[in-house]
């Protein structure tokens, strides 16, 4: 089973975006032979207070509960967003979305560190955006620059019970983060492949060998991008990676699931 | 995950011209410079390319720099090419690359590369596209009927280090000045904001759109299409083939009809290549005309 990790609904602020509706990515999902996705809401990365986009993410989202699962945002430095949090909870996600970039928090910020520990306890995966786009094609009025290495590290080890799933990441970043983590921090972080470059220059197959299959998950980017590059991507390994498997999204959530009893 | 599950080609049987690919040498300073050159045969061979259209800018930056080259790294650059060309046959073809700041340099290169089996001009960030410069290598061009692949930076809205990059307005004034030659504007998917370029061409019909580059902006497709027409659109990839597939698969869903992709994949650069540049094709096409139709 493949579940898209990195798609979302509603609109882009910068561009306008063909058809960001869940029963477009419904149908999408199928025509590309994915099962599901998880799924989060694209204006809220952008709004001040994301609690009203949460809402109209889990109402969009209810008529198909086993193909769209709801990924809410949670702003933590925004008050009572510990009470948001356990509310999310109790409606049994498997992960939430945060924007610290977009936030204009630093690296070390200690409500996005607060976050990662609460959502470790809590069992959540905590999913983070490295980029909406290329850089060289941002809106004048898009400052927030890409998720940092260093912004990405201090969350992993902000708990050892944390697990981070990070997408559209590129090369130099993922491995800036890999190698600079310890093996046993390492193994709670994943990446979406959505942002890797397939050949000639192979990155995501170079990652595949040195990294690990089991660091990285499949992830589109939809309705940013075209879904079908993830597919071409794995279509185009080289034959000693070829047959490599993935990590999951479900292995990603139980993982998180079991941090705590361990 | 999604294994591979056949053996056809990615890109389906059809011919498939890349127009916008680059290959690696030995004094380029790269140690994996086979390896990236084999890559890109290797996956075009998955993918079902017929033939890569491609450009070597110098020494990519080794010896001087990557979109400023020096004539010698230019004419060093153009014989890599060309020799790439001679070894692997009909499925690489060659653009001669020129820097325009060195005005009789470029046109003794294009004369020679031609001579030698190029069926293009690359003209890389060098200079501006409007500058009057570039006319020579334009009259050039028209008179030789070959076309010229322009870097273009989506909404060149500043300068940027390394560079002297040009949009869609640019080329679209250079074109304008020279409306019996044929522009490729290179990677609407390479960067900058290509929705910009695209009302920018869209009156020119001498400038041709590349859809290579690693943008795969949802949308990106249907208002090239919109904007410019199918006839106007040529396949590529540049730097990252899995986008250029991806695009590939892409145009099979947004509603074109069979002529409009096939135009795309080939058609197009069929006819606005010199005759004869793509024999392989030729002989594909009479093949498949001549075979049985066989009964679904």
């Amino acid at each position: 089973m493949t579940t898209d990790v990195h798609t979302w609904i509603g609109p882009y602020p910068f561009r306008d975006v063909p058809h960001p509706d869940p029963e477009i990515l419904v149908r999408v999902l199928e025509r590309e032979g994915v099962q599901s996705a998880w799924v989060g809401h694209l204006p809220s990365a952008f709004w001040r207070d994301p609690s009203t986009g949460n809402d109209a993410l889990f109402r969009a989202l209810e008529r198909w509960p086993d193909v769209l699962r709801p990924l809410p945002c949670i702003r933590p430095d925004w008050p009572e967003w510990e009470r948001s949090l356990r509310a999310i909870a109790d409606r049994h996600v498997a992960a939430v979305r945060a924007y610290p970039s977009q936030w204009g928090f630093g690296p070390q910020e200690r409500a996005m560190l607060d976050l990662a520990v609460a959502c470790g306890e809590m069992r959540l995966v905590l999913v983070l955006t490295t980029r909406f786009e290329d850089a060289r094609q941002r809106h004048w009025m898009d400052s927030a620059g890409d998720l940092s290495g260093a912004a990405i590290r201090s969350i992993v080890r902000a708990s050892q019970h944390v697990h981070v799933l990070v997408c559209a990441a590129g090369r130099a970043l993922i491995e800036e983060v890999h190698w600079g983590l310890t093996p046993a921090e390492r193994a709670r972080i994943w990446w979406d492949i959505s942002w890797l470059w397939g050949p000639p220059e192979d990155d995501l197959a170079h990652l595949l060998r040195t990294c690990g299959a089991d660091r990285f998950v499949y992830g589109s980017a939809w309705p940013l991008r075209l879904t079908q590059t993830p597919r071409a991507n794995l279509a185009l390994l080289p034959d000693d990676v070829a047959t490599a498997t993935l990590a999951s999204a479900e292995e990603i959530a139980k993982a998180a699931q079991l941090a705590v009893q361990r | 995950m999604i294994a591979r599950l056949t053996n056809e080609p990615l890109g389906g049987r059809e011919p498939l011209i890349e127009v916008h690919a680059h290959f690696l040498h030995a004094r380029c300073g790269r140690k994996d410079w086979r390896e990236r050159n084999a890559s890109r045969l290797r996956a075009g061979e998955r993918m079902g390319i017929t033939v890569h259209i491609a450009s070597i800018l110098g020494t990519w930056g080794r010896t001087s720099p990557v979109y400023f080259p020096s004539p010698d790294d230019v004419s060093l650059g153009n014989d890599e090419m060309l020799a790439l060309q001679e070894q692997e046959g009909d499925r690489v073809r060659s653009y001669v690359t020129v820097n325009p700041n060195d005005g009789e340099h470029a046109l003794a290169e294009i004369e020679r590369c031609l001579a030698r089996g190029a069926v293009g001009i690359k003209l890389a960030a060098s200079r501006r596209a409007d500058d009057p410069l570039l006319d020579p290598i334009a009259t050039e061009a028209a008179h030789r009927r070959v076309p010229i692949l322009q870097h273009v930076w989506q909404h060149r809205r500043r300068d940027w280090p390394g560079q002297e990059a040009s949009d869609g307005v640019e080329l679209a004034r250079l074109a304008a000045r020279h409306p019996d030659a044929s522009f490729i504007l290179a990677h609407i998917g390479g960067g900058g904001d290509w929705q910009h370029t695209l009302p920018a061409i869209a009156g020119v019909p001498n400038v041709y759109v590349d859809l290579s580059g690693s943008g795969v902006d949802r949308g990106m497709l249907d208002r090239t299409v919109a904007a410019v027409g199918a006839s106007r659109m040529l396949w590529g990839s540049d730097l990252t083939m899995e986008t250029g597939l991806a695009k590939l698969w892409a145009l099979d869903v947004i509603g074109l009809p069979a002529e409009d992709i096939s135009a795309i994949r080939w058609g197009n650069a069929a006819r606005i290549f010199p005759a004869g540049s793509f024999p392989g094709i030729a002989t594909r096409v009479a093949a498949e005309r001549q075979a049985p139709v066989r009964a679904s």
